[in-house]
């Protein structure tokens, strides 16, 4: 990708900014269509048909609609709120979802960011999201959006650690953080991906990942940071028009992030389920979009399915489950890999 | 411990579980239907905007005292004896001008007390549900027929025809023996005026027009 730029034009800047557009030129479509899918998947769980006017073909058009009536949206800033703070929190939060995708490899021929530590990047950078919800709610200065940033700051650091600990049973399979190699570990039929080695701690580490990640990105069961029927909004409340627009792309940029990790580590990223079938470069980026949307679809279904967890529910669920199960998992792949 | 697995399992599984219900669904047909588009067909006796057949009222003032909203307003002007009013589909004679029946629609509760007390089954509840306005004036439907000129026409005939039956009281009061009370002069002439309107006389003003119902 990088040659192939610098074929067209000398300037590095130039190549660098082209490079760091790809993700968003592709979040900002994803965006649209899977708020539409949610709403679409949504209805029609529940025997509803959701929007059907706009565009024609089942309201296709309905989140352009949405989005541009956003844009037109007075842009309201409480009294009381820290302005400053206010103003900056959409921006921080979309800067943390969005730098993840700077390490994430789209296919194989492109990644924002070749560095040899993508995964230990990409795990610590998508933090700085907890940074910008916890500035949202507080600025608000609304009891229900600091209640919301509290409740999000205390779910994302306890599901990072159950997150990071899944993760790293595929890293000591893989033995390297850099996820293009990752990737190229595991070409080859879908037996290769990582999923279905070391049989079953690594799909136990898998689910371990899922169950997290769904915490991770705030999405139900672990919605509480926004529980609609107790907390209004949570930590966006009183956000409005184009930020609360920027709360909800970085929502569904960081759905993306942690489907295309666990896609990318899990079950090959962007290499074809069949061997050289439909493989390369171009083919690569439909085999990672696709496996992401699936576990988009799969993040849709569960919430869809099951109601919100109580806030000591969700501790239990990350202290006394997900991590000591992670932790089982790496002390499983540990002993295969050093004994087998 | 064993709770602590046996509470792992069963939430697993009961997560499949519901995942598989709303799988299911997600193919179920929607049961709601594209409204503007589809329509449900309505119950028969479904009780919906009103109408009234002004040709069959006769002015009898049932309805708006039935309705518990008070969303009938109805005023009525007698007919000169000479009058032909004609009859109603149910056979009624008709006696009374119906210068104005209005309904305000959006104050209606759709109860549908107001069409059993009609004697002539004049006023009845349709199926029509579509009938919003932009401005809520135009939800207040005039059904009567008649308009202003005709109505001041006809107040005007009456007040005179009142006036010379005064005068006929006093004529007859002035007479210092009177055979009957003072009061039962104007009964004896009400009398005398359905006897009179029986006789068929042309009415200058024709029968009242349909139509004019709805905005």
């Amino acid at each position: 990708m990088e040659q192939l730029l610098q074929h067209l034009t000398n300037s590095e800047v130039i190549i660098y900014l082209i490079i760091a557009v790809i993700p968003l030129l592709w979040l900002v479509p994803y965006a649209l269509f899977a708020v539409w899918l949610e709403r679409k998947v949504s209805a029609h769980m529940q025997d509803r048909l959701g929007p059907m006017r706009v565009g024609g073909w089942h309201g296709w058009a309905q989140t352009i609609a949405d989005i541009l009536k956003l844009l037109q949206k007075e842009d309201i800033v409480p009294r009381a709120a820290d302005k400053k703070l206010f103003t900056l929190a959409p921006f921080i939060v979309f800067i943390g979802s969005y730098a993840a995708f700077a390490a994430i490899p789209f296919s194989s021929a492109y990644i924002g960011s070749n560095i040899n530590i993508g995964l230990f990047y990409v795990i610590a950078v998508s933090s700085l999201v907890v940074i910008g919800l916890l500035m949202a709610g507080w600025a608000s200065n609304n009891k229900w959006s600091l209640f919301g940033a509290m409740r999000s700051a205390a779910q994302i650091v306890s599901y990072e650690i159950p997150t990071a600990l899944a993760l790293l049973a595929v890293v000591m399979i893989a033995g390297t953080l850099d996820l293009q190699e990752i990737n190229r570990q595991q070409s080859g039929w879908f037996w290769n991906w990582f999923v279905f080695q070391k049989f079953p701690f690594v799909f136990v580490a898998f689910l371990i990942y899922f169950v997290a990640s769904l915490a991770e990105v705030n999405r139900t069961p672990f919605d509480i940071p926004e529980a609609e029927s107790e907390l209004v909004a949570g930590y966006h409340t009183e956000y409005s028009g184009m930020k609360f627009a920027m709360f909800f792309l970085a929502e569904y940029a960081n759905m993306f992030a942690v489907s295309a990790i666990a896609s990318t580590l899990f079950l090959g990223g962007w290499n074809s389920p069949f061997g050289t079938f439909l493989s390369g470069p171009i083919w690569g980026v439909f085999w990672f979009i696709s496996k992401g949307m699936f576990f988009i679809f799969v993040h849709m279904w569960l919430r869809w399915t099951l109601p919100r967890l109580r806030v000591d529910q969700l501790m239990y669920v990350s202290w006394k489950v997900l991590t000591p199960w992670a932790f089982a998992c790496i002390v499983g792949v540990g002993l295969w890999v050093l004994l087998g | 411990m064993k709770q602590y697995f046996k509470d792992i399992f069963t939430s697993v599984w009961t997560v499949l579980i519901g995942m598989k219900v709303t799988f299911k669904h997600l193919f179920v047909p929607a049961v709601t239907i594209q409204y503007p588009d589809v329509k449900l067909k309505l119950p028969e006796r479904a009780r919906n905007r009103l109408y009234v057949n002004i040709d069959d009222c006769i002015g009898c003032d049932q309805c708006s005292m039935a309705c518990p909203v008070d969303c009938i307003t109805i005023e009525t002007s007698k007919s000169l004896p000479t009058d032909d009013l004609g009859i109603t589909s149910t056979g009624h004679k008709k006696r009374l001008w119906v210068t104005r029946f209005d309904i305000d629609i959006a104050k209606c509760c759709y109860c549908g007390l107001c069409v059993p007390p009609c004697p002539t089954e004049c006023i009845v509840m349709t199926d029509v549900y579509e009938f919003s306005e932009f401005d809520r004036h135009n939800l207040i439907y005039n059904y009567s027929s008649m308009m202003p000129a005709q109505v001041a026409e006809v107040k005007e005939k009456y007040s005179q025809l009142e006036k010379e039956q005064a005068a006929k009281k006093a004529a007859q009061a002035a007479k210092p023996v009177a055979p009957v009370p003072a009061g039962a002069a104007p009964a004896e002439a009400v009398t005398k005026q359905v006897t009179q309107s029986q006789e068929s006389y042309p009415d200058p003003s024709g029968p009242p027009q349909k139509g004019s119902t709805t905005s």
